[in-house]
């Protein structure tokens, strides 16, 4: 498939091309709503539509305003300042956690095992509108419906299957002599963990973090019912701008946000390159 | 083993049993793993499996009716509800003596709107019986003066609901969520016009199929081009793919509704073309239509990344030998690739079927109200109606659904076999 051979019929060299032009046509399926949004956000009218003068790319069609309206306005503000305050904590419970179960679960001789792996990954399995109505039952009964914490330790939740699965797949290719080797060279098994195996199982770590970061950053579903307005989110503003004033500085928000997932997007591949690489294998 | 044929027991340097000492570093092991991963189960149990456990409960869960009117509850019970007679002047005295009660904590209002759910009236009833209450004579009769308050403290039926959800639990909210009710001649269905859950169910269900099928459509394509591509091209490609899936899922549904919209970038598009009139430009949201194409575009990586890691193993000299056995395009495709790539097909659609039922963002926002699911129903019962039983119910049927759906997952791809990006 990847070439035509000299020797093919004009039947096959056609449904090689048209071939080629369906799936070129997907890939514009997955791609166009993406990247229709960068232009329309620098709209200059409140319109969702191109308008004349950015189709004749005129400067006056482009302005700058609804990110100016982002960076201004102070619910968006208080918006960014909540998920730039929720997403890292909840980031941080999940990857330490997350971190040291999956060494734990590596090991030869875990009782229990799937039992243990099947209520850590449950999070990930549950629907969200399921977990986000037993978490709003739950956290009422006990008090943390509507606080920071509330979010903070639902969303810890949610990542954590994220970081299990990332980093037991880095720790499938470590060689657990080089921690007996450590503990024989006299170090203990804190300066092993920090020493010797933390930097080599660093790529899933960070991996896994990247996963629960987003996760929590662009949880929606559960926040909105456990969050109160001081909880109120970047994704949760925009769901409700959605559903209620839809106002084109959604679009600048949602064109900082691809911005966001290319930057984690790249990081991730760097990441996967460098672990191949720490394990013998060469990047593609 | 010469040892142990003379009858000695292996030992350690120090002189313990061999076996003893393996058996006990053995149990060292195991509970050096579990403390490790202790820590992270005990936090997943309370933040995450306790509260589904609490979701659980409150499907079933029913004691507003005794904590509110805890003595009417037990003189009730001796009530015949078959008799076709109001209760005794006992049970409407012991009302009495609850109601005052309930009416200074103002909990009556709470269990006039539970209820409601099973007898509409009720609440209002409750609340009309509460503004009258400390108006009556504490001495009685206490049956004339409630009939007196409301004459629906007259019919049976009234104490008939009563009596049926005295108990603290009750199948109540899941008969409701099949449609269904209590009635004094047994659990029946609810007349035609009120049956809204199954076909919400059936809804959910069939608008799940045809997303999984579109995504497979196009996926199965996409993923036979990347894995048959040469490395360095198919990870360009491959880009494609993982940006929609790392683009936040709000980002993506704000396109399609930019998109789609009837003054948006494609009715547009066709205007400009000429292919449609401008008067007759397509409604493509707030309806199933934009539910399909939105889910399909933001599940589609999920599809098309199981399949292109199971069609990546697939080698192809298999087809290459089919050829030159004299098999055409279609036969080698069709008999020898498609088969191998069945694996990969069952474990995308499971994954996207998966995700597609429990949705509830993507839905809420572009599917009006006929591309609404069953989740949507759930917030609705939590946030609006605050009907909290039922949601529970409805999320209980859901969750076992699910689960049922990803132990077939379980046994196609394997829970440890799950990769991530």
């Amino acid at each position: 498939m990847s070439a035509l051979p000299p020797y093919a019929s004009p039947l096959q060299r056609t449904w090689f091309y048209s071939f080629r032009i369906i799936c070129g046509l997907i890939f514009f399926f997955l791609i166009f709503p993406i990247l229709v949004i960068l232009p329309l956000s620098f709209n200059a009218q409140d319109f969702f539509t191109f308008t004349k003068e950015m189709l004749a790319l005129s400067p006056e069609g482009y302005s700058f305003k609804h990110y100016n309206d982002f960076f201004t306005n102070p619910d968006w503000q208080q918006a960014l300042t909540n998920s730039v305050l929720i997403a890292p904590v909840a980031t941080l419970l999940a990857t330490s956690f997350g971190t040291l179960a999956a060494i734990g679960l590596s090991q030869s001789h875990v009782p229990y095992k799937p039992a243990i792996m099947a209520v850590l990954i449950s999070p990930m399995i549950v629907p969200l509108i399921i977990s986000a109505a037993g978490m709003y039952f739950f956290y009422s009964r006990i008090g943390l419906q509507g606080t920071y914490w509330g979010v903070v330790l639902a969303h810890a939740a949610l990542g954590t299957p994220f970081v299990i699965i990332t980093v037991t797949a880095t720790l499938v290719g470590f060689d657990r002599s080089l921690v007996r080797a450590s503990a024989s060279l006299g170090a203990n098994p804190v300066t092993t963990f920090f020493k010797v195996q933390m930097p080599l199982i660093i790529p899933g770590v960070v991996s896994g973090a990247l996963f629960a970061f987003i996760t929590s950053f662009d949880e929606v579903v559960v926040v909105l019912f456990l969050g109160s307005a001081g909880q109120k989110t970047l994704p949760w503003q925009m769901f409700t701008g959605l559903r209620e004033q839809i106002s084109p500085t959604i679009l600048a928000v949602a064109s900082l946000m691809v911005a966001i997932s290319i930057a984690l997007l790249t990081v991730l591949e760097l990441l996967r390159r460098r672990s191949e690489r720490l394990r013998g294998l060469t990047p593609g | 083993m010469s040892d142990t044929t003379d009858g000695q027991v292996l030992t350690t340097q120090d002189g313990k049993p061999l076996k003893a000492a393996l058996a006990n570093a053995l149990r060292r092991e195991k509970l050096r793993s579990l403390m490790l991963i202790a820590p992270l189960l005990i936090f997943v149990l309370i933040t995450f499996v306790a509260p589904i456990a609490d979701m659980l409960f409150r499907s079933v869960e029913n004691g507003i009716v005794a904590d509110t009117l805890p003595k009417t509850v037990v003189v009730l019970k001796e009530w015949d509800s078959g008799s076709g007679e109001t209760p005794d002047e006992e049970v409407y005295a012991a009302l009495y003596d609850d109601l005052v009660v309930a009416v200074d904590n103002k909990t009556h209002t709470r269990l006039g709107s539970r209820l409601n759910y099973e007898e509409s009236g009720i609440s209002s009833l409750f609340r009309k019986t509460g503004r009258r209450i400390k108006r009556m004579d504490e001495a009685g009769p206490f049956k004339d003066q409630f009939l007196a308050a409301d004459k629906k403290w007259g019919d049976v039926e009234t104490w008939q609901v009563l009596q049926r959800y005295s108990p603290r639990l009750t199948p109540g909210y899941f008969l409701n969520s099949f449609d269904a009710h209590q009635t004094a001649e047994g659990i029946e269905l609810k007349p035609a016009d009120q049956r809204i859950y199954m076909f919400l169910f059936g809804r959910t269900l069939f608008l799940s199929i045809v997303i999984t099928v579109s995504c497979l459509l196009l996926g199965y394509p996409i993923a036979y081009l990347l894995a048959a591509l040469p490395l360095r091209t198919s990870n360009l490609l491959m880009i494609l793919v993982l940006l929609p899936f790392w683009t936040s899922l709000l980002v993506r549904t704000s396109a399609w509704k930019v998109l789609l919209q009837q003054q948006g970038v494609i009715n547009d598009f066709l205007v400009w073309t000429g292919l449609i009139g401008d008067a007759s430009r397509l409604v493509m949201i707030n309806n199933q239509t934009g539910t399909i194409i939105a889910m399909t575009h933001i599940l589609l990586p999920f599809m098309i990344l199981p399949l292109y890691s199971v069609m990546k193993t697939i080698s192809p000299s298999y087809v290459r030998a089919a050829k030159s056995l004299g098999a055409n395009d279609w036969t080698a495709f069709w008999r020898v690739y498609f088969p191998q790539s069945v694996p990969g097909i069952g474990a995308g659609a499971v994954l996207v079927f998966i995700l597609s039922i429990g949705y509830y963002i993507t839905p809420e926002l572009v599917g009006g109200t006929s591309g609404i699911f069953i989740s949507n129903r759930i917030a609705y019962h939590i946030s609006s109606s605050l009907n909290w039983g039922l949601a529970a119910a409805l999320g209980t049927l859901l969750l076992v659904a699910v689960l049922m759906l990803f132990i077939v997952y379980d046994r196609i791809v394997g829970i440890d076999n799950v990769k991530l990006g």
